[in-house]
């Protein structure tokens, strides 16, 4: 019974977002358009796709413990890997989709492997600087592949025609919705299926796990992988939701995004990524309009330079965040020291094994 | 052989500027076991505050003398930005690790879009004296004296700070604290003091650094900062956490193995920085949670 319920919830919110795409009205200044407008379609379906990806970060970071600074990589890998099969090899698109599976397992694997031989801010800095060669190669643009700094444009004929045009974008919502439904499933059964139980122990007291006789490294490269899988499929999603594959996304600034998503929604948790990836790409996109708009044009510049940059007030947003509600926005509900749980027990974790300070 | 001495000559330049960045990074960690994401933003903050001073004084007609005043602006204000964020931002979270480095990364977010909302995302001109901008030959090869700017610098740093490690109080109080810190604390110094100081220090080392890459690149972009301070972790890490020597000789590497792999196989240098840092983690992981000063 208990379970049923525990069910309920959820699938009730994904029948509500399944019937976003015939909704008639809008919200006012909030949400421009109407529910049923392609802009906005386009606009909840990055939402969505941003909502699982960063539930694949929290994976690595809030339930093992694992401050990765790479997880750009994999994402950028579903959706380069994806647009050059289809584009530049003429794949076709369930040829270009195996492909992009078997990278988005390997990859991680091997540089898994390698960074995992460190640990704490080791690792951290050891898995952006996998992230920032992939960064390179991208811009380096080798066989005119990746289009470098301009981006790669899709071959739309290799796609699904569902999945092409305008009209279309209601189909693409379906499409995140379904994706972000198999991250939240996925990520749900695994920190609860045994190994999950393992990934938790180890964020909370490394050496206790080793101690009881288990290899951690073993357990830290099956989160590494699959939480780094699970955002390669949120990459190739995107792909067809934004028409193409752009540099912006290889950057460090993207995983230190998905970092400030994880923990504004609040870290260790499954709803926290999910509300703080979906509220985040929808501030930032809001901000980017609103910035723009004649209210903050008019202000004086003191005041405009800084509220026109999104990324200037999200990121004083997170400091503030930080500071003052370390659980996120899960955390706020919950009593006392429960709510700055989510950051606390991080700690150990970050400090990993070799530090005996 | 006279590529072979520019190339070296570059790579020592650019091994530099990674050292500058890395020698703070390392002792903010060593001390106080905060990776500092917003390190690259005091670079920003103390390059731009150099271009920005340069382009006000206008009524001073030597550029040298301009350039130097600047440079001196610009030093200040990269250790008292420092400065500022360890007491109004890290210090509250006193041994919060994690949340102290999520506060640096939330500032250098912050302030990399600051700097663009202010002066734009174009590259501003840098302008240095006409010096910088000549050439000295050496083997046969054409050397850039910007190059020689940057090193002797690198090495200046480098030897103030191991001379101030070693024979200042507040050096000993450094070394005692990247050692132990809670024996420190238990005899009754004040470690705050010196987490301030290698903070203003680290600040006042990534401006210089800022300088020395608008100088080397002729101009400054609100992603330099960025930029630097991933290879400067890879120095770090390759180098050792903590330890200043161990950055030193790891940037030298990184610097030159850069440049030569640059030029004999058509610009994947930086690919094999990467390449590199691999291979140390494979062949001697251990030496990596090493903390010694």
């Amino acid at each position: 019974m208990k379970r049923a319920l525990r069910i309920a919830g959820p699938v009730a919110l994904v029948v509500l977002l399944a019937f976003v795409p015939k909704f008639g009205f809008g919200l006012g200044k909030a949400l421009p358009g109407g529910f049923s407008s392609p802009g906005t379609l386009q606009l909840l379906a990055v939402c969505l796709i941003f909502a699982g990806v960063a539930l694949s970060y929290d994976l690595l970071f809030g339930f093992t413990g694992l401050l990765s600074f790479g997880h750009a990589l994999y994402f950028a890998t579903g959706l380069y890997v994806a647009d050059v099969a289809i584009t530049k090899w003429h794949w076709s698109f369930f040829e270009a989709c195996l492909i992009t599976a078997g990278v988005g397992l390997v990859l991680p694997a091997i540089v898994g492997w390698i960074s995992l031989r460190t640990s704490g801010i080791a690792f951290a800095m050891v898995t952006l600087a996998f992230a920032q060669a992939g960064a390179i190669l991208v811009q380096k643009n080798p066989h005119s592949w990746t289009g470098g700094d301009d981006g790669l444009g899709y071959d739309y004929t290799h796609v699904p025609a569902a999945f092409v045009g305008v009209v279309n974008t209601k189909n693409l919502y379906w499409l995140a919705l379904g994706y972000a439904v198999v991250v939240f499933a996925a990520v749900a059964w695994a920190v609860r299926s045994s190994p999950g139980h393992v990934w938790q122990a180890i964020r909370e007291n490394e050496r206790r796990v080793e101690v009881l006789g288990l290899r951690t490294r073993r357990y830290k490269l099956l989160a590494f992988v699959l939480g780094s899988f699970l955002a390669t499929g949120g990459g190739v999603v995107y792909l067809l939701c934004v028409n193409g594959a752009n540099p912006s996304v290889t950057t460090p600034d993207f995983t230190l995004t998905l970092l400030v998503m994880v923990v504004l929604g609040g870290s260790g948790t499954l709803w926290g990524p999910v509300l703080g990836g979906a509220l985040y790409w929808y501030a930032n996109q809001r901000l980017l309009a609103v910035g723009g708009s004649h209210a903050i044009q008019s202000l004086p510049g003191v005041l405009r330079t800084p509220l026109s940059q999104p990324l200037f007030v999200l990121g004083t947003l997170f400091i503030l965040a930080v500071f003052f509600l370390p659980g996120g926005i899960v955390g706020i509900g919950a009593r006392g020291n429960a709510g700055r749980r989510g950051l606390r027990r991080l700690e150990a974790a970050l400090r990993g094994t070799g530090d005996a300070a | 052989m006279s590529t072979f001495v520019l190339l070296t000559i570059t790579g020592l330049g650019l091994g530099a500027m990674y050292f500058l960045v890395a020698s703070g990074l390392s002792l903010i960690y060593g001390l106080m076991g905060v990776l500092n994401f917003a390190h690259g933003a005091f670079l920003t903050v103390g390059a731009y505050a150099t271009w920005f001073t340069e382009s006000k004084l206008g009524g001073i007609s030597s550029v040298t003398l301009r350039f130097l005043l600047a440079s001196l602006v610009g030093l200040a204000v990269g250790a008292l930005f420092a400065a500022l964020v360890e007491l109004v931002l890290i210090r509250p979270l006193y041994l919060r690790h994690i949340e102290q480095v999520l506060v640096t990364v939330g500032l250098s977010l912050a302030m990399v879009a600051l700097v663009q909302g202010i002066w734009g995302n174009d590259a501003r001109l840098y302008a240095v004296p006409n010096w910088f901008r000549e050439t000295t030959h050496v083997g046969g090869a054409t050397i850039p004296n910007d190059r020689w700017l940057d090193i002797g610098a690198a090495v200046l740093v480098l030897a103030g700070l191991k001379a101030f490690l070693r024979y200042t109080r507040y050096g000993l109080v450094i070394r005692a604290g990247v050692e132990n810190r809670a024996m420190v604390t238990a005899l009754g110094i004040d470690v705050r003091k010196a987490f301030t100081l290698v903070f203003a220090i680290g600040g006042l080392a990534a401006a210089l650094a800022g300088i020395l890459s608008g100088v080397y690149f002729t101009e400054v972009d609100p992603g330099r900062g960025t930029s630097l301070l991933i290879f400067a972790f890879i120095v770090v890490v390759i180098g050792g956490l903590g330890s200043l020597t161990g950055s030193a000789v790891a940037s030298v590497v990184v610097g030159l193995s850069q440049q030569y792999v640059n030029y004999y196989s058509s610009g994947v240098g930086d690919l094999s920085v990467v390449l590199l840092l691999a291979l140390v983690l494979l062949a001697r992981p251990a030496t990596l949670a090493g903390r010694t000063a």
